[in-house]
């Protein structure tokens, strides 16, 4: 009998990246649609704008770079890139406002460092803070989500506000967006209100749901199911949000055992804001994330320990922008010290245990 | 040295070898001042002054200083020209003063006119020395106001405001609106914005000069096929 005899590797990982950021895209799909069902077109709107925008940046920078279009523009990265970044904006931001943020996130934060694979930045990220730093005025334009006594704005509407800066007949700016959970629980907070104060006011009660606030409770579930999927179809490690959703429940236990009235309970903190979406969607970017086991956990619990001091003590009232590129200025650093050990290699035969080397 | 080329020392300043642009010097200041124009031209013209008077004082006495000593030697002609600046600043250019506050005594401290003293003016005649030293400066004040003037053109949409520090009351109505109305791009005022706009003088540097050595070293030869070379 004769064996057919073939070398290693026998297991062959399909996980181009197209295919790789197609599965992400996919995982997205929930909770984007869960972000179209509370906030409305805006987001339909934003996801739009945001993925021509990308495409049409791309296209340019690989031009001017001399690269080949086909493969690189059909590998979906740069509308993953677009659609993280239009699901963190607000859904009633300015065109010019998601056009720079995009256009700054494919052009300088990925194409100026050498293109995918090369940035240290996570991309989405580095737009984002752009323009939160930029234009902190426009980056209040969130909607309601869908509740009680709420509706969404008609298409025709958020498209006159969102291109043309026209606001329909009869409203303001204060009647058709709203302070987010996260915000206003920051802003009464500094007020002196306690927690439970807050929760029941007869203003604000009205946008804290069941665990988190209204509507961001579903969208954050829906995104941790996508996640989940991401995770055990193996395309993300499970512990860079592991980490993440750990250091977040650990901190936030604690000081709310600690002082209830004064901070938020672990549950609330974790279904609000872009909790899910982050750690799951945006710390695991294969490019900018740690890449040893050990490095992941790292990288995680570095990420969910900022966001709580952000939220907490900082000057946002969500920080995972911030949080993600502070830890991903860190990842070479954590990359360094965290690699494995080679099979067959002793500990003291790396460069950073072997003391003597430096004093040579 | 006999052979001082003139011409060669002004090319090295304002562009070959640019403070700001190829030395990557005096940084500091370069990144913390220019929000305006103004701003820009202010420290730039002290630092060009302080780079000739150095250079000039320097050079004098290149010949009676023993070399173990010669830095703290250059460092107190430095530091007494900047005081001298800072004071005259004070009384006449009150306003800009306070404006640019702590930067006009960290003049002390930039690098490239320590640089400048040790690299050129301690090696060479007085008159070559003052005019690297102008060069210089007027190289780093060129950089700092079309930094400046980017910075302010992006992040206020205006261009010479506040003109009125360094040019009198003649000056309050320099101001250039570029767009009315405008929101403002923070991040451009910012330390970033800063660090971002060296970032892309830098690279138009490297650009014009690429094409210009390309240009001078095959006028005749076909150009370069990029494709065929990236792939």
């Amino acid at each position: 009998m004769q064996f057919k005899l073939s070398s290693s590797p026998y297991e062959i990982p399909d996980n181009s990246v197209q295919r790789v950021m197609r599965n992400v895209l996919l995982a997205l799909l929930p909770g984007a649609l869960a972000c179209i069902y509370f906030f409305g077109w805006g987001v339909v709107i934003n996801l739009l704008l945001a993925s021509g925008v990308a495409l049409l940046s791309e296209a340019a920078m690989l031009k001017l770079r001399g690269r080949p279009l086909q493969p690189y523009i059909s590998d979906y990265s740069a509308i993953l890139t677009a659609c993280l970044l239009a699901l963190a904006l607000p859904q009633l931001a300015p065109w010019w406002l998601t056009t720079i943020a995009v256009a700054f996130a494919i052009i300088i934060a990925k194409h100026l460092y050498g293109g995918l694979g090369f940035n240290p930045f996570n991309p989405a990220m580095v737009g984002y803070v752009v323009v939160l730093i930029s234009f902190p005025k426009q980056m209040t334009h969130w909607v309601p989500p869908l509740m009680e006594g709420y509706s969404n704005l008609s298409f025709v509407d958020t498209f006159n506000i969102i291109f043309h800066g026209v606001l329909p007949a009869g409203a303001s700016w204060d009647s058709i967006s709203m302070a987010t959970p996260l915000d206003t629980l920051k802003t009464q907070l500094g007020l002196e209100k306690s927690i439970d104060e807050i929760r029941n006011s007869k203003t604000y009660g009205h946008m804290f749901g069941h665990i988190g606030g209204v509507g961001w409770e579903w969208i954050n579930g829906l995104f941790l199911a996508g996640g989940l999927w991401l995770a055990i179809k193996r395309i993300i490690d499970w512990r860079i949000p592991a980490g993440v959703l750990l250091a977040l429940f650990i901190l936030s236990n604690t000081f709310a055992l600690y002082d209830y009235a004064s901070f938020a309970s672990p549950t609330f903190q974790l279904f609000s804001g872009g909790i899910m979406l982050g750690a799951f969607f945006i710390a695991t970017d294969p490019v900018t994330a740690s890449t040893t086991p050990k490095g992941r956990w790292i990288y995680g619990l570095g990420i969910g320990w900022l966001i709580f001091m952000i939220r907490t003590w900082g000057g946002y009232p969500d920080g995972i922008a911030f949080a993600i590129l502070i830890s991903n200025m860190a990842v070479p650093l954590i990359d360094y010290y965290t690699m494995p050990r080679a099979f067959g290699h002793h500990w003291t035969e790396f460069p950073h245990h072997h003391k003597s080397h430096e004093d040579e | 040295m006999s052979d001082t080329n003139y011409t060669d020392i002004s090319k090295d300043g304002l562009w070959n070898n640019n403070v700001a642009l190829v030395q990557l010097l005096g940084l500091c200041p370069l990144l913390a001042v220019t929000g305006t124009v103004i701003n820009g031209l202010g420290l730039g013209l002290a630092t060009m002054i302080t780079l000739i008077a150095s250079n000039g004082a320097v050079s004098l006495i290149r010949n009676w200083v023993r070399p173990e000593v010669r830095v703290p030697v250059f460092v107190m002609i430095i530091a007494s020209i900047v005081t001298t600046i800072e004071l005259l600043m004070h009384a006449w250019l009150h306003e800009l003063y306070l404006v640019l506050g702590i930067f006009i005594p960290l003049i002390v401290t930039n690098c490239s006119i320590l640089g400048r003293a040790e690299a050129y003016a301690s090696k060479n005649r007085v008159l070559p020395s003052m005019l690297d030293g102008m060069m210089m400066g007027l190289g780093f004040t060129l950089v700092l106001v079309v930094l400046g003037g980017l910075r302010e053109a992006l992040g206020h949409g205006t261009l010479f405001s506040h003109a009125h520090l360094m040019f009198g009351d003649m000056a309050k109505n320099w101001t250039l609106v570029l767009v009315d109305d405008y929101s403002g791009l923070l991040l451009a005022i910012l330390p970033p914005g800063a660090f971002l706009g060296l970032g892309f003088l830098i690279a138009i540097k490297n650009v014009i000069d690429k094409r210009q050595a390309q240009k001078q070293a095959a006028p005749s030869q076909p150009a370069i096929d990029l494709e065929a070379s990236s792939a």
